[in-house]
């Protein structure tokens, strides 16, 4: 009886094709809206994830996300080494200064200070050049990205020079960064450089980054440096949360995606379900027919679950690509780079294609189920 | 419960059937009595309206009457459980409609196998066996036409075919010839008498068309839920 429910559904050409189209709409919103999400979500991190070489980052107290920073004074960086525990504790600056090419192109700027001794923080993906060229005179890093909103066309050139707030910045090393939030160039100098390019306030300390000594989990290490300093301290991964549950409580961005994706789910019901319906009462006679013969209704019903289940999985599939191409054919553009399909992405769009096929499929059953075999005689 | 009847297929008595309910009852089959016997072709005929198709509805038990006995194949029906109901038309009754109600999407032979997939055997050999039925039915050239490629009458043999393929004691057909002209109509009549008709089977016939009377062993007159006469044709 399989066979019988495939060639139902695969032979009427354009009903199956519909109901697959329809699925796969939904799957392809639904998936691609949550990438771009979470993806967004993830920049705003991009600052944190990109700093591997410590454990632990430390702020002020009221400080809510990476973004928004109230700089600490040089003391509080003596209070967070004095905490037992700690393997070692640095500067990190972290500014928005304008950088300005020679031919007038010009962008606000990440600058992200590093210790001048340790360069902790710095990045670890190096496309050109070494990162102890910070070493030189008003030498920054800057990534890839926004190198090439500078100098978009030519190969990758060391030794050109930028302005950062008017003062001459010299590029000695072209990275990889994560792509972040604003699609702001990021740029790497030392401590004392930066401060060149900000010019000098009473406290420059945006971050402290900490890292425990061997056997001192990095959460324990956190709880330690509050409780002792009264400053607020976050492992990497936590601080990242906090990053992102801010831009969720405070922005319209969930909001936006979360509609999309509502839509996406009720179109998706709606089509799929009157479609898979419709498909349904056309076969109603043959239905009749089939349980007038002798078929069960718990047999029918498995076949219009076959059904769905294969307009489902063919739909969820088609979706799923559509989204995994769309970000493939736009990874080296570079406002849309970093986007992909998060393996937990697939997963719920898969569940929610499940609930989807199983409401339009419920319909469709009810109804079957309900037939009156007699109904085949009165033709 | 199984009422000893060996050479009758359908026995009723006293049958009645009610629609609807209060004040908007309207009683279809009045207290009917009939026997059909096995081994020829029963035919029942009457104005429209006069509770053919229900009768051959509670005889397939895909209605239940409000009174009355009645036993099919030596089972009484309403001792059956729903899923046993189910069971017993699958693998005792064949059914032939006025509109064929052919799988469009299938071919003719496995249209034909539908009874036996049903049962669960295997699809290539309820093909196979279905074929084998439609060369016999005359139908060889035609297996792997889908029913929008065949005539009405065509039509009507795969119809026949997917009736008699489980080798059904009891064949039920709803005006098998009402969509066909008439010599289309005495050939599938002629091919079902030949297919059909066996000393251990039924078939009964729900007909407005006269012309195919002579196919019967007996032809049962009905009127307002009643039977008026039953006429007995040649035997065989």
């Amino acid at each position: 009886m399989n066979y019988i429910a495939l060639k139902m559904l695969v032979d009427d050409r354009a009903k199956y094709l519909g109901l697959i189209f329809s699925i796969a709409f939904a799957a392809f919103l639904i998936s691609h809206q949550c990438s771009i999400f979470a993806g967004l979500m993830s920049r705003t991190t991009s600052q944190i994830k990109d700093v591997t070489d410590a454990s632990v980052w430390v702020m002020d107290a009221s400080v809510q996300y990476v973004d928004e920073v109230k700089a600490l004074p040089e003391t509080e960086l003596y209070r967070v080494r004095a905490v037992s525990g700690v393997e070692w504790a640095v500067r990190l600056f972290k500014g928005l200064p304008t950088a300005k090419a020679a031919d007038g192109r010009f962008r606000t700027a990440i600058l992200m200070g590093l210790d001048d001794a340790s360069l902790a923080g710095a990045p670890r993906n190096m496309l050109v050049g070494s990162i102890d060229s910070l070493r030189e005179p008003d030498a920054v890093v800057i990534d890839l990205a926004g190198y090439r909103y500078f100098y978009p066309d030519g190969p990758l050139e060391l030794g050109r020079e930028l302005e950062l707030n008017d003062r001459r910045a010299r590029i000695v090393g072209i990275c990889n960064a994560s792509a972040p939030f604003q699609t702001f160039p990021v740029m790497f100098s030392r401590y004392s450089v930066a401060m060149n390019y900000v010019g000098p306030q009473r406290n420059m300390m945006s971050f402290i980054l900490a890292e425990p000594k061997p056997g001192v989990p990095a959460r324990e290490l956190a709880a330690r440096i509050g409780a002792e300093t009264g400053l607020k301290a976050l492992t990497g991964p936590a601080f990242g949360w906090a990053t992102i549950m801010y831009y969720i409580r405070n922005t319209g961005i969930p909001v936006n995606f979360g509609i999309t994706v509502i839509v996406a789910l009720i179109v998706g019901t709606v089509v799929s379900g009157q479609t898979f319906y419709i498909f349904a009462i056309e076969n109603m006679k043959h239905f009749g027919a089939l349980k007038a013969i002798g078929v069960t209704d718990a047999r029918l019903t498995g076949m219009i679950l076959l059904q769905a289940a294969l307009v489902g999985f063919i739909g969820y599939a088609l979706g799923i690509c559509m989204t995994t191409v769309f970000f493939l054919a736009t990874k080296d553009i570079i406002h849309l780079r970093g986007f992909i399909v998060y393996g937990e992405i697939a997963a719920g769009t898969f569940f929610i294609i499940l609930f989807i096929i199983a409401i339009a499929s419920l319909l469709s059953i009810r109804r079957v189920r309900n037939l009156e075999p007699a109904a085949v005689f009165r033709g | 419960m199984n009422i000893p009847s060996p050479k009758l297929a359908v026995r009723c008595r006293s049958l009645t059937k009610d629609f609807g309910s209060a004040e908007t009852q309207v009683r279809v089959l009045h207290g009917l009595d009939i026997d059909i016997p096995l081994g020829g072709i029963t035919m029942l005929a009457g104005q429209s309206g006069c509770g053919k198709t229900t009768l051959l509805s509670i005889i397939a038990g895909l209605l239940n009457a409000t009174s009355g006995d009645l036993s099919v194949l030596g089972n009484s029906l309403t001792a059956l459980s729903k899923k046993e109901a189910v069971l017993f038309r699958r693998r005792n009754l064949g059914f032939i409609f006025q509109q064929y109600n052919l799988l469009p999407t299938l071919t003719a032979a496995e249209n034909a196998a539908v009874p036996l997939l049903g049962d669960g055997v295997p699809l290539d050999e309820a093909v196979g066996r279905a074929s084998t039925l439609l060369e016999r039915l005359g139908l060889g050239a035609r297996l792997h036409s889908r029913p929008a490629q065949l005539s009405g009458g065509q039509q009507q043999r795969v119809a026949i075919a997917r009736a008699i393929i489980h080798s059904p004691r009891l064949i039920l057909c709803d005006e098998p010839t009402a969509a066909l002209d008439g010599k289309t109509g005495h050939d599938v009549m002629q091919l079902l008498a030949e297919a059909a008709v066996e000393p251990d089977r039924a078939v009964v016939v729900v007909t407005h068309d006269h012309r195919i009377f002579d196919f019967a062993t007996q032809v049962a007159h009905m009127e307002d839920g009643r039977i008026k006469s039953i006429e007995t044709k040649n035997q065989t």
